[in-house]
């Protein structure tokens, strides 16, 4: 019993078991709610329902989620290798970056809503089409973050490297590299999650031209038929990638500064 | 003509009227003349402000003079490694790279130089031996205490077997027990490698117990005011601390300061 206790104490586990409670307590008020006040299931499936849908209409959903990720991870790795070799350009010199740092910034506040229908009209093929548009969202956490990272050297650092004649590959591979990877990691982690967003809001906007299906294609398809709970699974779907994607991110950026940065010790 | 020949071999620093002044027209150093012998161990002693660390950059080359010039063994900082010299600077903060271990971080300038790694290796182990760190070398520099990282990062100016020992504050930020143990560390290092310090400080009793010579300086704008030989034999204990001449020489320099502090403040009326 007392070693029961110590199990739950611990931090790691309660890491997981607080927002499970979380979880159980919401998913049993909404099936109780859904049950105890008869609402229709094309208002509001209970949760039983919105699984059992998950599984039965298993074969459409998971060729859309496969659909939904291919787009997702493509736009992520497209966001990242091009974000890092933009910010390997702006540290080139301040002039690059001053001049090109605005369009950059452009970039991200113009609405990709607005622009991906230019954008599947342009491109002939609808995957890429929707890898771009996901990619443009993702891609400013990259670049912003990355290029402040290879800035933000300690300039004593930077003074000793200049003392032992380092070579500017050395100044790069052995110091601007090491020290901007905190914010690279950060970068990536914000925009994983919006190479998600802009995976389905080109999926949504690319829908209604009638190309073939991700999840945010099954959600407008739902809509229209007016199936809620393949609506909601398909939305327990998205936030499941999204979450899957988060936590990798997670685990990743321990892994790669769990011992050194002071953001990722653990103050116990 | 022969005698100012040997003369100037024995000198390691030359700084002829070297000045600093900052674009926006801050005078940060005016015109300095100082000649450091080989092996001296000096001291440039004076308030925040004086130009004692810019002075220092500018010996190293980190930062150039704005007027007249600094040579090391006759010849410009940048020729330093044609003529097989080499000078370390110690840095106020420890300034280590955070990702990488003890033993990386002191074998980073081998490393840079392109020292094979065998040979590397060995100089690191002699390096870390001589701070007494051995034990930690695959400790990160967050895992060691200040004083530690301290004696790491002096690890890491030692192991390229410098002759000329550049140090800014090196100890300005360590409580006093460590400072003085560490004082007591580099005098004897400094003894058995033979180099030449120069070593800045805002201490005055520091100041005293290191050097051979203190150079006084003072505030807006930063200049040299006063050189006082500090006339004592080596090794200095904990007892020359609590001496007589101690305190005479702490006395005196104290007064040379109030001195320079007070003709800034008659400057400003």
């Amino acid at each position: 019993m007392k070693k029961g206790r110590i199990f739950f104490q611990q931090p790691n586990v309660q890491r997981i078991t607080y927002p499970l409670l979380v979880a159980i307590v919401i998913v049993s008020a909404w099936e109780a709610l859904v049950v105890g006040m008869e609402l229709p299931p094309y208002l509001v499936p209970s949760p039983v329902l919105t699984l059992q849908t998950l599984f039965s209409d298993w074969v459409p959903l998971g060729l859309a989620l496969v659909t939904t990720v291919k787009i997702t991870l493509l736009a992520f790795v497209t966001a990242t290798a091009v974000g890092v070799m933009v910010s390997f350009l702006f540290i080139q010199s301040r002039a690059i970056e001053t001049a090109l740092f605005p369009y950059a910034v452009l970039l991200q506040v113009t609405p990709i809503v607005a622009v991906a229908p230019l954008i599947i009209i342009w491109v002939k093929s609808p995957t890429l089409s929707m890898v771009i548009c996901a990619s443009l969202v993702a891609l400013f956490p990259i670049i912003s973050n990355t290029t402040l990272g290879l800035r933000s050297v300690d300039p004593d650092l930077k003074s000793y490297f200049a003392l032992n004649n380092a070579t500017p590959w050395q100044v790069l591979s052995r110091l601007r590299i090491p020290s901007a990877l905190p914010y690279f990691f950060g970068g990536l982690r914000i925009s994983s999650g919006l190479a998600l967003i802009g995976a389905v809001v080109a999926e949504f906007v690319a829908g209604t031209g009638g190309t073939s299906s991700g999840l945010a294609y099954q959600i407008l398809q739902a809509g229209f038929q007016l199936n809620i709970p393949r609506m909601f699974a398909a939305l327990l779907l998205i936030s499941m990638i999204g979450v899957a994607l988060f936590s990798f991110m997670a685990w990743l950026t321990k892994r790669a500064l769990g011992s050194w940065h002071s953001s990722e010790i653990s103050h116990d | 003509m022969s005698s100012s020949l040997s003369q100037s071999s024995s000198i390691s620093i030359d700084i002829q009227s070297a000045d600093k002044t900052y674009p926006n027209g801050t005078k940060a150093l005016l015109p300095v003349t100082l000649t450091v012998k080989n092996g001296e161990f000096i001291t440039l002693l004076g308030p925040s402000g004086c130009g004692k660390s810019t002075l220092l950059k500018m010996v190293a080359g980190l930062t150039a003079p704005s007027n007249g010039q600094i040579t090391l063994w006759n010849q410009p900082v940048e020729k330093l490694n044609a003529q097989g010299k080499k000078l370390a600077f110690v840095f106020q903060a420890p300034t280590l790279m955070p990702w990488a271990n003890v033993r990386a971080n002191v074998s980073l300038p081998l490393e840079l130089a392109g020292v094979p790694s065998a040979q590397a290796d060995s100089r690191v182990s002699d390096a870390l031996a001589l701070v007494g760190l051995s034990k930690f070398d695959s400790a990160l520099p967050r895992a060691l205490s200040g004083g530690m990282q301290m004696r790491v990062s002096i690890a890491r100016s030692l192991v390229i077997n410098p002759q000329l020992l550049l140090m800014d504050e090196p100890f300005g930020a360590l409580d006093e027990i460590t400072r003085h143990k560490l004082d007591a560390e580099l005098l004897a290092l400094w003894h058995s490698k033979a180099l030449t310090v120069v070593f800045v400080t805002h201490s005055i009793h520091e100041a005293v117990f290191l050097s051979n010579r203190v150079i006084m300086m003072a505030a807006r704008p930063g200049r040299v005011v006063d050189e006082i030989i500090i006339n004592e034999p080596y090794p200095r204990t904990s007892e020359f601390m609590v001496s007589p001449q101690f305190s005479r020489y702490a006395k005196q320099l104290q007064d040379s300061l109030l001195l320079a502090s007070n003709t800034d403040e008659e400057e400003m009326t």
